[in-house]
């Protein structure tokens, strides 16, 4: 890889170590622009932030402290993080074993395999827990709410490591297996510090949607922040106590996030042309397919399975109502897309900012710009009911609030694929099209943007995947009369109606699955290409 | 797989179209002002399939347009009371009284004409005539018919205490309507009894969900062998999967017994609403022959004025006692909750 062109200058003092910096970083501090560009896209996703706090300030502070140290509350808060953390954790192992399924065994059906590791992402967390529910009815707890979460949540591990696992150089492996380590080993020596950056970031994102999950544990009676946050809402119409119990769910993110940016390290590229090959799965190809398998199976077969079972005893499916049904795929398309776009526009900023430039303002705004994901989605659609009103009435109860909503919601997902893809295209091409003539813009579209192109799409369509499954902020934050498929589902199923539901669970399961394809079709890196 | 740029262009501009179209719809929507122009807003905390077919009949019958926004009466709540003056509905229907307690106490009902109001006997509707009743829920106990025989059922929440039970019942402690029949057993009972129901049932394992559906699927399911819910979810469960297949059956408390109260759900007009003769005609329909009428065939639910008979197979509203209880109280609520509370139930 091209170091930088200017030799550097030997240091003045001997005994200074001159700093190590990998390729990717930029010698210099961000500009000015950048850091306030960034720091306005961040500030969409405090908005939420801003609104806990005054409602938080609204109630004394004896009444905060009481509410505090209530044994349930520390209680709820212990559930919610040993939740977080034990998802966590399998979907880092599953995820990545999968993964390395994908790109190091030659399995038959590769594409196929792929695409079916995929799919987990289609199925909402309250269907997959719906659906376990209708075959093991007595289902409920921790254990069976870690599962379920796990089986749903470890593609997001499982996508971006077989991408950096295509990318890795394999030569350094090779070479630890030469000098005698085993296949572990070797792995955990050579390519894991390559792809641990895509792992934790996926890793992150398994976190903070566990952390803000309702439907799931709700289905599962397993009593978290979010259990006690619906409550607070719905009992007692306390709606300073939900704040409340909002931020501490905030602090738990912020714990996180703070965890992932020290972990994250920004890994130089290394050196070596060839990627490992690939080889034959030999008599334990039946293991390999069956682990691949194993989530795709848990998170989308059993669930589907359980809803088209409850749809046999159902005395409900009349004629399905078709302009009805094609019309809440609209809106969820149209919603989603937008959603989608919007999002990365409002995530390059902090993703290109994150990417290139170290120090403590660049780890606040990149922080902020992930907390909207830990909110509960009630919580984030009554904050912008809050923001419209008092900022922008005229788009209140209209599309462009909702887009909105998305955005601050699923920011994060763009986020992170984003960096990841900027970071991947080092900074050194930048300044050599400069020195060829370009200008900063064509140089930064031309040739960064082009490259991190896969990322960026990467993140498009995770958007775009989360936004159609949306339920919480849709049903506070539609214009009236205007209905998606989740929230079509949800009217249905709150009275039994799983025959009618049916069509509308089906729907929003083949209409998520596109982008899911679609997501595991994006092949490679900068480097691939 | 590379995307060309011209697709992410064409990709953009669609988002551009498409923002665009829904706005406009929402435009269009947006019309409706106040004052009897013909339309107005209902934020209804009612399920769609079983209100719209009630809705329809007004408007046919009216020539008002109702715009209605679905959903969860404890959200529509909270976005009313985060909306305050700025809200455009001008009606809300809701599922429990505790909601139209919270937004009464937040000054954002208007008082409701006598006319209306007096229609409904006092209990099954607000002190203040913020507020008024249009159907009541029975709070029952739904018990496995597989595991129990009727007559082994209790007619008493008291026998909850009982630690033959542990492990084997059911409550929604987060629920409003678990909580107004907490709020019943303290006014019926006293203090210190409540106290000490609330500390046995608690200590006696039951099992927690979040809403009354949940209990009903487990009796259904056999998970539980009882549960204390609102009898109407029993009778939409059975018109779906059909009454022959329903294990789980409903029992009523004894008369007088404070598991027996009946909950409302009722109507409140907004605050900005007042002189909106379109959402004062919609109220009044509520409350009206037919809308009861409706109730009762569609949802099995107790209609709550006079000349209507309750649905088929249900005692009657007179033997179940609401007694001196304004459901709608929210100090009183509190302190359910602190109860409640105290014990670790929620």
């Amino acid at each position: 890889m091209t170091e930088l062109l200017v030799p550097p200058i030997p240091p003045l003092v001997a005994d200074a170590p001159a700093p190590v910096r990998a390729p990717g970083w930029y010698r210099f501090g961000a500009p000015a622009w950048l850091i306030v560009l960034a720091g306005l896209c961040a500030a969409v996703a405090a908005i939420p932030l801003v609104y806990l706090v005054v409602r938080t300030t609204e109630a004394g502070g004896t009444e905060l402290l009481d509410t505090l140290v209530r044994p349930r509350v520390l209680q709820l808060t212990l559930n919610t993080a040993l939740l977080a953390a034990g998802v966590t954790m399998s979907s880092l192992v599953l995820g990545t074993t999968c993964a390395w399924i994908l790109t190091r065994i030659r399995l038959p059906f590769q594409s196929t395999l792929l695409l079916v590791s995929a799919l987990p992402l289609a199925v909402p967390s309250y269907l997959a827990a719906y659906g376990w529910l209708v075959w093991f009815p007595s289902l409920n707890g921790f254990g069976a709410s870690w599962f379920v979460m796990t089986m749903v949540c470890t593609p997001y591990v499982t996508l971006p490591v077989a991408a950096a696992l295509r990318g890795a150089s394999g030569d350094l492996e090779s070479v630890a297996r030469t000098l005698g380590r085993g296949p572990l080993r070797a792995f955990a020596a050579a390519t894991w510090p390559q792809i641990r950056p895509a792992a934790i970031a996926g890793a992150l994102l398994v976190c903070l949607y566990t952390l803000s999950d309702f439907g799931l544990v709700s289905m599962l009676r397993f009593q978290t922040l979010t259990w006690g946050i619906n409550a607070a809402y719905g009992a007692s119409f306390d709606r300073n106590q939900a704040a409340l119990l909002a931020l501490v769910l905030v602090v738990l993110a912020l714990v996180v996030v703070a965890g992932e940016r020290r972990s994250r390290r920004q890994v130089g590229s290394v050196p070596g042309r060839s990627t490992m090959p690939a080889s034959a799965p030999g008599k334990a190809g039946f293991i390999y397919v069956a682990v691949l398998l194993a989530a795709p199976l848990a998170g989308v077969v059993v669930p589907v399975v359980g809803l088209l079972s409850r749809l046999l005893e159902a005395e409900t499916l009349r004629a399905i109502d078709v302009p009805r049904l094609v019309e809440a795929v609209g809106a969820t398309l149209g919603l989603a897309l937008a959603a989608a776009v919007v999002a990365v526009l409002v995530a390059l900023p902090i993703a290109a900012l994150a990417a290139r430039y170290r120090g403590r303002l660049v780890a606040v705004i990149e922080a902020v710009g992930f907390l909207g994901h830990a909110l509960p989605g009630i919580v984030v659609g009554l904050s912008l009911v809050f923001f419209a009103l008092a900022a922008v009435p005229m788009f209140y109860q209209t599309s462009v609030v909702l887009v909105f909503a998305y955005v601050v919601l699923f920011m994060p997902r763009a986020i992170g694929s984003v960096r990841s893809g900027i970071a991947a295209v080092p900074a050194s091409l930048g300044d050599v099209s400069r020195m060829l003539g370009l200008s900063p813009f064509q140089a930064w579209w031309r040739v960064t943007a082009r490259l991190a192109l896969p990322g960026i799409a990467i993140g498009a369509l995770l958007v775009a995947i989360s936004a159609m499954k949306e339920l919480p902020a849709t049903l506070l934050l539609r214009p009236t009369g205007v209905s998606t498929l989740a929230t079509e589902l949800w009217s249905r199923t709150a009275l039994f109606e799983f025959g009618a539901a049916a069509p509308y669970a089906a729907a929003l399961v083949l209409v998520a699955m596109v982008p899911a394809v679609l997501l595991s079709g994006i092949r490679g890196t900068a480097k691939e290409n | 797989m590379r995307i060309p740029l011209s697709v992410a262009a064409l990709l953009a501009g669609a988002t551009v179209l498409a923002l665009a179209g829904c706005t406009q719809s929402a435009e269009t929507t947006q019309s409706t002002e106040a004052a009897g122009d013909g339309a107005f807003t209902l934020y209804s905390g009612r399920s769609e399939t079983l209100v719209q077919p009630l809705i329809d009949q007004f408007e046919e019958q009216s020539g008002i347009t109702v715009e209605v926004r679905y959903g969860n009466t404890a959200e529509l709540g909270a976005l009313l009371l985060e909306e305050g003056d700025a809200t455009p509905a001008q009606v809300f229907l809701s599922q429990d009284a505790g909601a139209l307690g919270a937004l009464a106490n937040a000054g954002l009902f208007a008082t409701l004409p006598a006319a209306t109001t007096d229609k409904v006997p006092a209990g099954f509707t607000s002190t203040d005539d913020t507020w008024v009743g249009v159907t009541g829920r029975a709070r029952v106990i739904a018990y496995d018919s597989e595991a129990l025989q009727a007559a082994d059922v209790p007619s008493s929440v008291d026998a909850f205490t009982d630690p033959a039970w542990a492990g084997k019942f059911g409550i929604a402690p987060t629920n409003a309507s678990f909580q107004a029949f907490v709020t019943a057993y303290r006014v019926l009972n006293g203090e210190d009894a409540a106290d000490a129901w609330v500390e046995a049932v608690a200590a006696n394992d039951p099992v927690i969900f979040d809403n009354n559906r949940g209990i009903l699927a487990a009796v259904n399911d056999g998970i539980i062998e009882a549960g204390l819910i609102n009898h109407y979810y029993w009778f939409a469960q059975a018109a779906e999967t059909g009454e022959a297949n329903m294990r789980a059956q409903l029992s009523y408390p004894a008369a007088g017994d404070a598991g027996s109260i009946v909950n409302v759900t009722g109507a409140g007009l907004l605050a900005g609403a007042t002189t909106d003769a379109d959402a004062l005609e919609f109220i009044d329909y509520l409350v009206g022959a037919e809308a009861q009428q409706y109730f009762v065939d569609e949802t099995y639910e107790y209609p709550l004025v006079a000349g209507i008979d309750a649905p088929a197979g249900l005692p009657t509203l007179d033997s179940l006692v609401n007694p001196d209880l304004d459901l709608a109280d929210l100090d009183t609520l509190e302190d359910t909750q602190a109860l409640l509370g105290r014990h670790g139930l929620i």
